[in-house]
């Protein structure tokens, strides 16, 4: 087996003087869900399922098309490998926040 | 690490070893005999089963006991070490352990493997881990594309970066003596800090090896000087960049080129040093094209322009000890330069001829009618260089013939003589450059024909030998504005 120090997430070094804080604009929301991909994301809060089960029944009732996806804390941030794949598989997506 | 260690025995194995596999029915027996035992693994967390193993894939309790080999015991009291043992042997794991017969059916000796924290290749992760590098973190998801999440974030020069890992930079670390938080200079034009460690990052991005770092971090410091003047240079309207000149053992120690193609490419430390300062000045200065840099045109030399003079053919002392170190001091050269211009003297055989030939070349730097704008370098090659050193003239006496040369009356450069608006101003006053200084004493009462305006000041034309053995051609390399109008050539020593 190969050691797991490192090996899972790919890190680098910024090479900027670092005065530009990191920050994305938020997409603009599309003015119609018809035809996008809505990716429907639990963080595991309690009951946080209850709420996207109703939701995604909802939506495909209306033939709207939704995946699924689950943190795997609601402590942390998503890990950036889920982040990346809601990022190619959705248009939009809904978090639910559950307490 | 975080946390003491458990009182009683502590066994340290990998399941990749061999030995590790043979004492695991051991490390069963002390179980059973009530030792206190407690297992970490280095590589499998289910490994040895049954015996509860601990999950050191992080290796911090391996890194802090400081392990050469698995399988170690280690006898821990009070949360401290006091005795180990490394590798299998029964009778040391009997008197160690107070357990016997231990190992019923095993060899008697049998030495341990290399522990996971002396692979090299692990150890360059925990370095980086360890380390204390400062600069923030980029994550990147496993799918998504290096060299693209560059590009998006507008951190190269318009071609692919090496990415630049800890273990990247830490080894580029390596090829300096200076601390990694040290700060080599303030770079223009948002006059940040660049660190020793920023410059890695960025020479690793550069492609550079880690031997060559000494020499980026001396041309960045030449860039960053008040005389050079970076920032200007990067935001001129007019076409050059950072031209940066090698003079010194460190040249062929590092495998630079002052040969075949010495302006051209091919070679990996010229083409990377120059590259490295570039992108210093883009991702730490804030130098980027159609934002502050306002280059009308640009040039190739943008992307990079470093070389080496050619010391041990030259018919001449080296550019550096010319302007001031020893012979044997490793230096760079900065000048502001645009790109190579050829000239083409396959006929003279004698120095006056040939320096006439090298005179009209250095006459087209900004336009043939104007003077004392700009200083150059003339790099002559070793088929020129021959002539010079057959009829025995010293670089002193090329340059003055040059100068002379160079020097014309203000009736054939004067703006508006020979049917050409551009050329010197004549104004109250005298004479002006381009720029407002003044280039001599003159008025409207004055005969142009009995003004003479040299091309240049004697210190603003560089002679370097460099080139391939073949070709009777040189190359000048005109300059940006001169002096304090805009920069001066700046040499600094290489240190390691």
């Amino acid at each position: 087996m190969s050691p797991t120090v490192d090996s899972d997430v790919r890190v680098y070094l910024d090479p900027t003087s670092e005065r530009t804080a990191i920050s994305r604009t938020l997409a603009e929301r599309p003015p119609s869900l018809d035809g996008k991909v809505i990716g429907l994301l639990d963080i595991i809060k309690p009951r946080g399922d209850v709420f996207l089960d109703r939701l995604e029944t909802l939506l495909n009732e209306r033939g709207l098309r939704t995946l699924r996806f689950r943190k795997p804390t609601f402590t942390k941030v998503a890990p950036i490998d889920l982040r990346h794949e809601i990022a190619t598989k959705c248009d939009v997506i809904v978090e639910a926040l559950a307490d | 690490m975080g946390t003491p260690l458990p009182d009683g025995i502590v066994a340290v194995v990998k399941a990749d070893c061999p030995t590790c596999r043979l004492v695991a029915p051991v490390l069963a027996e002390l179980r059973a005999a009530g030792v206190p035992l407690t297992v970490f693994t280095q590589d499998d967390p289910a490994f040895p089963a049954g015996l509860d193993p601990v999950d050191d894939t992080e290796l911090d309790v391996s890194v802090a006991l400081d392990l050469d080999t698995v399988p170690t015991l280690v006898r821990v009291e009070g949360g401290t070490e006091v005795d180990r043992l490394v590798g299998w042997s029964r009778p040391q794991w009997e008197k160690f352990t107070g357990v016997g017969p231990l190992g019923d059916g095993l060899p008697e000796h049998r030495p341990g493997c290399g522990s996971l924290t002396t692979d090299p290749a692990v150890i360059e992760r925990l370095a980086a881990r360890s380390t204390g590098l400062r600069s923030r973190r980029l994550e990147l998801a496993r799918l998504e594309d290096e060299a693209e999440a560059f590009f998006e974030r507008g951190w190269t020069d318009g071609l692919p970066v090496v990415p630049p890992t800890p273990a990247r930079v830490l080894r580029m670390l390596g090829g300096t003596t200076r601390a990694a938080d040290e700060v080599v200079a303030v770079v223009g034009p948002d006059f940040a800090d660049c660190t020793v460690e920023k410059a890695a990052v960025n020479a690793v991005m550069a492609g550079c090896r880690p031997e060559y770092f000494p020499v980026v971090l001396a041309a960045v410091e030449a860039a960053c000087t008040d005389e050079f003047n970076m920032h200007g240079l990067l935001c001129t309207t007019w076409f050059s960049g950072p031209v940066v000149i090698v003079n010194g053992p460190i040249t062929t120690e590092i495998g630079m080129n002052s040969g075949v193609n010495a302006l051209g490419q091919g070679n990996r430390a010229n083409a990377t040093i120059g590259r490295a300062l570039q992108l210093i000045v883009r991702n730490i200065g804030g130098g980027r094209p159609g934002e502050i840099d306002r280059s009308t045109l640009g040039g190739p030399g943008k992307y990079t322009f470093c070389f080496a003079e050619d010391e041990a053919g030259s018919p001449w002392e080296p550019l550096s000890v010319e302007r001031g170190f020893p012979e044997g001091i490793s230096t760079v050269t900065l000048f502001a330069g645009d790109g190579p211009r050829g000239m083409c003297d396959q006929k003279s055989r004698d120095p006056e001829s040939l320096a006439r030939s090298l005179a009209w070349a250095l006459d087209s730097v900004w336009h043939p009618k104007l003077a004392l704008i700009t200083d150059a370098v003339l790099v002559v090659s070793p088929e020129h260089g021959r002539v010079f050193r057959e009829a025995g003239w010293s670089k002193a006496r090329l340059r003055e013939r040059l100068l002379e040369l160079g020097t014309k009356p203000l009736s054939e450069i004067a703006a508006g003589a020979q049917g050409c608006a551009e050329g010197m101003a004549v104004g109250p006053g005298g004479v002006k450059s381009a720029f407002g200084g003044s280039a001599g004493d003159a008025d409207a009462a004055t005969d142009p024909a009995e003004v003479r305006i040299p091309k240049f000041v004697p210190d603003g034309l560089l002679i370097v030998h460099a080139g391939g053995t073949a070709g009777l051609f040189s190359a000048v390399i005109g300059g940006w504005a001169r002096g304090a109008i805009g920069s001066s050539p700046v040499t600094r020593e290489v240190k390691q």
